[in-house]
């Protein structure tokens, strides 16, 4: 409970601020316009959080990938690339196969709530892209993370 | 208990009458600190003044290179009662008794052609007697450096009766940038961090690289592509050739099969990752494993018939051991705790790995069948140790914490002694070992 209860806060505070987004693919748009990748980012939600060495989808993140599936499928011309991310306890390849693991555990989701496979694709960095660099597990519950980069699709 | 067997038994420092008291002279390492042996590097000798410099900078890297395996101390040259003035006059073995030396290097520079000829001899002071025949050993001027190592590597092979390691290459990623942003890129160097150079350009993320036995190849993992994926580069050319690129998957920790033939590596498809053996110049793919769960970093037996790797099909990572065929797999991990990158020592008699136990990362080594497990380090997070070409030193990556926290290369040795940085021109991490050069 507790630690679910950790998740949804960090969930909310993430929600309240604009997302740093390193993708170098990110497109532009306006947060007002509910068709842009900018409002997607912050209005819908382009994270959802796992607990550590997991790769199990939390409720908090469910009702995110929802509204993300939504959306998805409402902005037919957008792909996504799904980007799996783990802190910095663990070792570089495992750390990169656990990325991996939760970037296809964010693609399964969409694509059971009806969003195209050939729409979704997934990447992993591992530990090698923190966005949070303390060491501390208030750093490393927000490391530990799957991101839906909106990219330029076939209508868009 | 530990049974290791670690006796460097100083050679024969035969029964001679002259041996003044002293038994044979023997190191043993277990777990205590030695004390590390006593030895005389004069600066090599030269006919020529305009080598005088070189001859004694290559004594320099020798004495350095003794004095780095923790095992030699060498003697400072103000304390000689006796000056080595000529290779062939006799050695005054008062005069190197009376300072303690137990054993003399003398050393000749000859120059001619723009190659080098080092000319040495290793001496046993209280034996009184030289130890082995004297050699010589050439090469381009460029490479003086190699010469010195050369010499040290017979020093201590003959000392210890292990082979030596200090003609060997490291290939590394050198790191810069904000934790957040880190900048990757592969570089090579001499085992000492002499001769750093870079082999791919900044703005990629390389991961993890192995070298090949010849040093010619290096595989690592790199991101230019836009995820990872296992990647070939000539050290020489430093032409580049992504391996395997199949839409949708990604590949990584590639490591070279003993023949050189072929590589190792994961690959991760719909998010589960399993071991694959891929054949350098076809490209056929072989199938190694085949579980919902994850199967990387892998490492061959020095023989080519067995396969370290790691899963965490028990529910976290733990350590197991298959056939090159993938038959036969059995969990030799049981300790506490998550075990990782496991790698097989040069010489098949030990499997080094990372362990991570209550917070803590660990370097550690146990048998191939998983007895005697052995922790030889402690800190926020050690990781990815290579093997000495002897198999008796290990190097890893050690990264401190927090914001400002950054990675550097650290050795050790088999026994967890003689635990020192690296160095290297900035942060550091995923070091890889190559065999002694040719």
């Amino acid at each position: 409970m507790t630690r679910l209860a950790v998740l949804f806060l960090a969930a909310v505070a993430l929600a309240a601020c604009e997302p740093t987004n390193r993708a170098p693919a990110a497109l532009p748009g306006v947060a007002g316009d509910p068709t842009s990748a900018a409002f997607f980012r912050a209005a819908v939600g382009d994270r959802v959080l796992f607990a550590v060495d997991e790769a199990t989808l939390g409720t908090q993140a469910r009702n995110t990938l929802e509204a993300q599936a939504r959306w998805l499928i409402e902005n037919g011309g957008y792909n996504a690339v799904i980007e799996g991310h783990a802190d910095e306890q663990g070792t570089r390849e495992y750390n990169l196969a656990l990325g991996a693991r939760r970037a296809a555990a964010v693609k399964e989701f969409l694509v059971a709530r009806g969003v195209a496979d050939g729409r979704l694709d997934t990447v992993t960095f591992g530990k090698e892209r923190p966005i949070e660099i303390c060491s501390e597990e208030t750093c490393y519950e927000r490391n530990r993370r799957a991101v839906t980069v909106i990219a330029a699709g076939a209508g868009a | 208990m530990l049974r290791v067997v670690l006796a460097l038994v100083l050679l024969a420092i035969g029964s001679a009458s002259v041996a003044q008291e002293r038994g044979p002279l023997r190191i043993e390492i277990t777990e205590g600190v030695i004390e590390p042996v006593p030895i005389a590097v004069p600066d090599f000798l030269t006919d020529d003044p305009a080598l005088a410099a070189r001859a004694a900078e290559i004594a320099g890297v020798v004495r350095a290179d003794l004095a780095g395996s923790g095992l030699f101390r060498p003697i400072p040259a103000d304390a000689f009662i006796s000056q080595v003035t000529n290779l062939d006059s006799p050695v005054q073995y008062a005069d190197w008794q009376a300072i303690n030396a137990q054993g003399l290097v003398t050393g000749k520079l000859i120059g001619a052609d723009g190659k080098y000829t080092v000319q040495f001899r290793l001496f046993d002071i209280f034996a009184e007697t030289t130890l082995g025949e004297g050699l010589q050993f050439t090469a381009a001027d460029t490479a003086w450096r190699r010469l010195a190592h050369k010499v040290a590597d017979a020093v201590y092979s003959r000392i210890t009766g292990e082979g030596g390691y200090f003609d060997s290459r490291v290939v590394f990623v050198a790191e810069s940038g904000p934790k957040d942003a880190r900048d990757k890129r592969l570089a090579i160097m001499d085992y000492d961090g002499a001769n750093t150079r870079y082999l791919t350009q900044p703005g990629d993320i390389v991961l993890a690289p192995r070298i090949s036995r010849d040093g010619g190849q290096v595989l690592y993992t790199s991101y230019a592509t836009g995820r990872p994926r296992v990647t070939l580069i000539e050290t020489e050319t430093l032409a580049t050739r992504v391996l395997d690129e199949q839409p949708g998957s990604m590949t990584f920790s590639p490591r070279f099969t003993p023949d050189g033939q072929g590589v190792l590596l994961s690959l991760s498809e719909r998010g589960n990752t399993d071991l694959y053996r891929l054949d350098l110049a076809g490209g056929a793919r072989t199938r190694l494993t085949e579980a919902p769960s994850i199967e990387t970093a892998p490492s061959f037996a020095p023989d080519g018939e067995r396969i370290v790797f790691e899963s965490d099909r028990s529910g976290n990572q733990q350590l197991y051991v298959m056939a090159a065929d993938g038959s036969g797999v059995e969990r030799i991990s049981f300790g506490p705790g998550r075990y990782g990158t496991p790698v097989w020592s040069p010489k098949g008699d030990l499997i080094a790995f990372t362990k991570q136990h209550r917070g803590r990362f660990h370097i550690g080594v146990m048998r191939p069948d998983g007895s005697e497990e052995r922790l030889l380090t402690a800190s926020f997070l050690d990781e990815s140790p290579t093997w000495a070409p002897n198999g008796r030193v290990l190097m890893f990556t050690r990264e401190t914490p927090g914001a400002a926290g950054g990675a550097q290369l650290f050795s050790v040795d088999v026994t967890g002694r003689n635990l020192r940085p690296v160095p290297t021109p900035g942060p550091a991490s995923d070091p890889a070992w190559s065999p002694l050069q040719e």
